[in-house]
């Protein structure tokens, strides 16, 4: 064997790795953020960006707002919550778990139905009341921003009830992407950042759904308590603010 | 508790029911083949009855979603034969669960049979009782201990079972919103109470179920010693 467990020099030049990288990390930290599930495309060049300008890396955990909610509660160790909806970051304010005037509007999201196959959805959603498909998946509406505003926009077409023993709900709107993905769900309501990928074809076909038939998703960022003394933590929510990560943000296909 | 939750109560019963009953019609003869057979297959069976125990539940839902859905070979199967396709769907999630829980209900079967001795049956032989009557008369009656393991095991895996049918059954209400489902979405939405009634009586219902296997298995090696 080239090294053996005595070999003076292997372990010398672990050790000034080591010391190396915890020199590093004295400038460098890193930030644990939860992101909810429909801002998973845009946070990795976010992520990147920040990354190049700060030298912080970010640690994303991706998921339903609700679950992150549930865990944040139990002590998770998130310093930066990314939600899908305004309420859930006032709420965190609200029970002492996140930072009081921190929550800020990062993007307002955009509803669409999507299909994998060309031709099945057309631009004004009709596909909905003519009701020729055997699956319409949506996120959980008791769980996901993505899913009440799918729900809402059912009610405001007077379509949920003549739809409900066809519709399939998705924890979030990541697993709601997968039911149509698969096709397994002919057709279903996700977030416009999860079909529309910047600077690549649509793959099928959609319907952007009208801001007016939902309440507008206004995703807010939040510091959490574990974060307050985490200067990368800070730094992220400012980044997030810059104009750099705001044009990112919209060729997403999210208002800012 | 809610109407929703009783009705996700007897939606678990009746899937953990229906699977342990085909569990044990299948999984009988697979457990007197593993334990008698000396075939060069076996060890690939017996792995392939395993592999639920070592793998995460998404694997198999994973594959489960990409396989019964349209494109998938058993999605094309089940449309062609007119039965429309699986997931979303009760049957979906009987077809799942029986593969899920194999291996607590085909181990303890194989167990059981292994341990009758050879002579016994070969006893039985001379007394010129064929094939199927030293199956039903000897074999059956005597490994019944581990059928009852093997029912029990099979049942209550079966209302444990999460991973999969979160990922293959979109949680309808009376088709495939089980108590687990149930559970996490109350969870999630911050009921707590809720989560709670039906978390409490999950635990309760596990450790009594476990108990009182211990009791009838007891009950059954005290009957067999007194046997002569």
């Amino acid at each position: 064997m080239a090294f053996t467990l005595t070999d003076f020099k292997l372990w010398r030049s672990l050790a000034s790795c080591w010391l190396a990288s915890m020199a590093l990390a004295t400038q460098a930290a890193d930030v644990q953020v939860a992101v909810a599930a429909n801002f998973a495309g845009p946070m990795v060049p976010l992520a990147e960006r920040f990354a190049a300008s700060t030298g912080h890396q970010l640690k994303v955990s991706i998921g339903a707002t609700g679950k992150f909610a549930a865990q944040i509660a139990a002590g998770a160790p998130f310093e930066v919550l990314l939600s899908a909806d305004d309420t859930t970051p006032r709420k965190l304010v609200e029970q002492g778990l996140a930072v009081p005037g921190t929550a800020f509007a990062y993007a307002t999201g955009q509803l669409v139905l999507w299909s994998p196959q060309a031709g099945v959805v057309d631009d004004q959603g009709k596909v909905l009341s003519e009701g020729r498909f055997a699956h319409l998946a949506l996120a959980n509406p008791k769980l996901a921003p993505y899913g009440q505003a799918a729900m809402q926009t059912l009610q405001a077409m007077g379509l949920a009830d003549k739809l409900a023993p066809k519709l399939v709900l998705g924890d979030s709107v990541a697993q709601t992407w997968q039911f149509v993905a698969t096709g397994n769900a002919e057709l279903g309501f996700v977030a416009l950042s999860q079909v529309q990928v910047p600077g690549k074809p649509l793959a099928g076909s959609m319907w952007v759904v009208p801001a007016r038939l939902h309440s507008a998703i206004r995703q807010d960022a939040v510091l959490l308590k574990t974060g307050e003394k985490n200067p990368a933590a800070q730094a992220w929510l400012a980044f997030l603010k810059s104009a750099e990560a705001k044009a990112v943000i919209q060729t997403w296909g999210y208002t800012p | 508790m809610s109407a929703a939750d009783w009705l996700a109560v007897w939606l678990t019963a009746k899937l953990a029911g229906l699977t342990t009953l085909l569990l044990l019609l299948l999984g009988t003869p697979l457990a007197w083949w593993l334990a008698r057979t000396r075939s060069r297959i076996k060890p690939l069976a017996s792995a392939l009855v395993a592999m639920p125990l070592v793998l995460p539940p998404t694997v198999l839902g994973f594959y489960g979603l990409l396989l019964m859905g349209p494109q998938g070979p058993v999605g094309q199967f089940t449309q062609a034969m007119g039965w429309g396709r699986l997931p979303f769907t009760f049957s979906g999630l009987v077809v799942a669960s029986v593969i899920y829980s194999m291996p607590f209900v085909v181990q303890p079967l194989q167990q059981a049979f292994e341990a009758i001795p050879e002579r016994l049956l070969e006893a039985a032989a001379t007394l010129r009782a064929g094939p199927l009557d030293r199956f039903f008369s000897v074999a059956l009656p005597l490994a019944r201990p581990g059928l009852l393991t093997a029912a029990v095991l099979g049942f209550a895996h079966t209302v444990g079972e999460f991973g999969v049918v979160m990922m293959i059954g979109g949680n309808l209400p009376g088709q495939t919103r089980v108590l687990s489902v149930a559970l996490y979405e109350h969870v999630e939405a911050g009921e707590l109470a809720d989560a709670h009634r039906l978390a409490a009586g999950m635990l309760v219902f596990a450790l009594v179920v476990l108990l009182a296997l211990q009791a009838l298995r007891r009950r059954m090696d005290g009957e067999a010693r007194v046997q002569p």
